[in-house]
């Protein structure tokens, strides 16, 4: 198992009160593509922070297990995260634009990626990352290597987010919300590219996406969360056999272009579901 | 109702709405959808008088507008955008932000219009001494129609009012968007890059690539693949492939 969680609990204090955002959440991940999916604020990305231990300063985490492929991440040293995060898991988030350097250029950067994780020579290093820019399918993998970010459109940002995680083989991939930005045409490539890249290498993914449809075409696996809990756990090809109202919710709330709505059904918050 | 012909929009060298013509006939509902970069939002600029560097000609009720309008202009016709947290002004009450339109045009009755407009939009009556922040998403979309409405517009212009909601708030704002225009026999056109949404509140679509309306058609030829234009077939097979639940 890659990634193991048990009853993981996020809490957030204030001098008056104590507001808890994740409530006992159990899932594994191991090498396959899971999809966590729910509205804004049911605790996606908080989940998937404190497996990086990229959670808030005042974030208080309990849990009956946290391990990354056996090291128990919260008790490990500040070494041994480093060596998790960005080694041995990449994490892609919504905007690529915050999180390539602005004066840098791709090359570089992609370069630099390469050459923290496997060493070598700047020959080689350099080759290395046009490579990587052409696995990500990067046409003209040698022209670009030379332009800065700036210059490459939002979905470009987002495929050499991709290449820079990929540089020192990690076993999982967390991508949270990695083409919210993006347009139709770009988010299907993008996904397809994950999903090929993720089988070719044998690692896991973790998917995070409020797009329930979307996350069941390119997961395994879907966990769908709802005030911090995860409410309903399925196999992406079972989604039309949902079982918890919250989940139908989700489906049916959704206008349809092939199956037209007179009118459109809301979700009607039932207290019952905050307790599980 | 809505007559726009040959509508070009440039910035310095750059055209970026190329020709664009369509009609809207009164209480009828128009979408515009296409890539981001393709000009929706701009076009939809123009019509609302936000933009005035536009040639072509735009007639609302068969006058024809220039590029600046006059205050009678912005009472029959307002605009809703994408996020409502950047169009309202964060340190204003809700009632503050609810009055202005009512002050500007000197419409009076501001209580009573006022409570009409928060129960029209289905918001407690106790949101009207609030700030923006202090509302959920949803709660804030709602405001930004009421505010839109409040002077009895005839015309609505929505640019993506749904493109930043979870979809269970979606669907109550195009719920209550269908309900608005039956009462008040309003016209719309919504702009959005989902083409389900376009499709459910709007029975005509136009569709935009390149500063460019490419094809017109109906919600039902659409939802039907009779399209003409390879780039609406594509951006429909998108829609359609992820639409199909396992
Ligand atoms: N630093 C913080 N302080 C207080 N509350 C926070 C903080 N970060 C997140 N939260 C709250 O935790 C909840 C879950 O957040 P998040 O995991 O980001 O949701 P999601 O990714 O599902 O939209 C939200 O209600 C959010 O407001
Ligand atoms: N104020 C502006 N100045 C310069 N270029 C602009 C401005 N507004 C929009 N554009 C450009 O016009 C094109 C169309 O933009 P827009 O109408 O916002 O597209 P859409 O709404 O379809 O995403 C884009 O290339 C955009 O960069
Ligand atoms: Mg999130
Ligand atoms: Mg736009």
């Amino acid at each position: 198992m890659l990634v193991d969680i048990q009853n993981l609990r996020i809490a957030f204090e204030t001098r008056t009160s104590v507001f808890e955002a994740v409530r006992g959440v159990s899932l594994n991940i191991g090498t396959e593509k899971l999809g966590i999916v729910g509205e804004s604020g049911s605790g996606k990305s908080l989940t998937a922070r404190a497996l990086m231990r990229l959670l808030p300063t005042n974030a208080r985490v309990t849990a009956d297990r946290l391990t990354f492929d056996g090291v128990d991440i919260l008790k490990a040293d500040e070494r041994a995260m480093l060596r998790i995060r960005g080694k041995r898991a990449g994490f892609i988030l919504q905007d690529p634009k915050y999180s390539l350097n602005p004066v840098m250029t791709i090359g570089r950067q992609v370069t630099e990626a390469w050459r923290t994780h496997k060493g070598g020579g700047r020959k080689e290093a350099k080759e290395a990352a046009i490579d990587l820019l052409a696995q990500v399918r990067i046409r003209e993998p040698r022209r670009v290597y030379d332009l800065y970010p700036h210059e490459v459109s939002g979905g470009m940002g987002q495929r050499i987010m991709i290449a820079m995680m990929l540089a020192p083989d990690p076993q999982l991939l967390i991508a949270d919300e990695p083409t919210s930005a993006l347009d139709a045409t770009v988010q299907a490539e993008i996904l397809r590219l994950m999903e090929d890249l993720v089988s070719q290498r044998g690692m896991g993914l973790l998917l995070i996406s409020h797009d329930l449809p979307l996350v069941s075409h390119f997961c395994d696996r879907v966990a769908v969360m709802y005030a911090g809990r995860v409410v309903e756990e399925l196999a992406a090809g079972d989604l039309s056999k949902a079982q918890h109202p919250y989940t139908r919710g989700l489906l049916n709330c959704l206008p349809s272009l092939i199956h037209p709505k007179p009118r459109l059904p809301v979700l009607n918050r039932d207290e019952a579901w905050l307790k599980s | 109702m809505i007559d726009v012909d040959q509508l070009r929009v440039r910035f310095g060298d750059n055209e970026v709405v190329k020709g664009v013509s369509f009609q809207v006939p009164a209480g009828d509902s128009f979408g515009i959808v296409g890539e981001s970069g393709s000009g929706k939002s701009t076009v939809l600029r123009a019509l609302s008088g936000l933009n005035n560097a536009w040639t072509g000609h735009i007639a609302i009720n068969g006058e024809a507008v220039g590029p600046r309008r006059d205050r009678a202009f912005f009472r029959k016709v307002q605009m809703v955008f994408q996020d409502p947290y950047g169009s309202l002004h964060p340190r204003q009450t809700i009632d503050r932000i609810l009055s202005e339109p009512l002050l500007v045009h000197g419409i009076g009755e501001i209580e009573r219009r006022i409570e009409r407009a928060l129960a029209e939009v289905a918001l407690p009556a106790a949101v009207r001494f609030r700030y923006p922040h202090q509302l959920s998403g949803g709660q804030r979309q709602r405001v930004a129609i009421a505010r839109a409405l409040i002077a009895e517009p005839e015309v609505l212009l929505l640019d993506e009012p749904t493109s930043a909601l979870d979809v269970s708030v979606q669907a109550e704002i195009l719920n209550l968007l269908a309900d608005l225009r039956e009462q008040r026999k309003l016209t719309y056109i919504l702009v959005s890059h989902n083409l389900a949404v376009v499709a459910h509140l709007c029975p005509r679509v136009g569709v935009m690539i390149g500063g460019q309306m490419v094809e017109q058609l109906s919600a039902d030829d659409l939802r039907g693949g009779h399209t003409r234009h390879p780039h609406t077939a594509e951006l429909r097979s998108l829609s359609v492939g992820l639409e199909e639940v396992p």
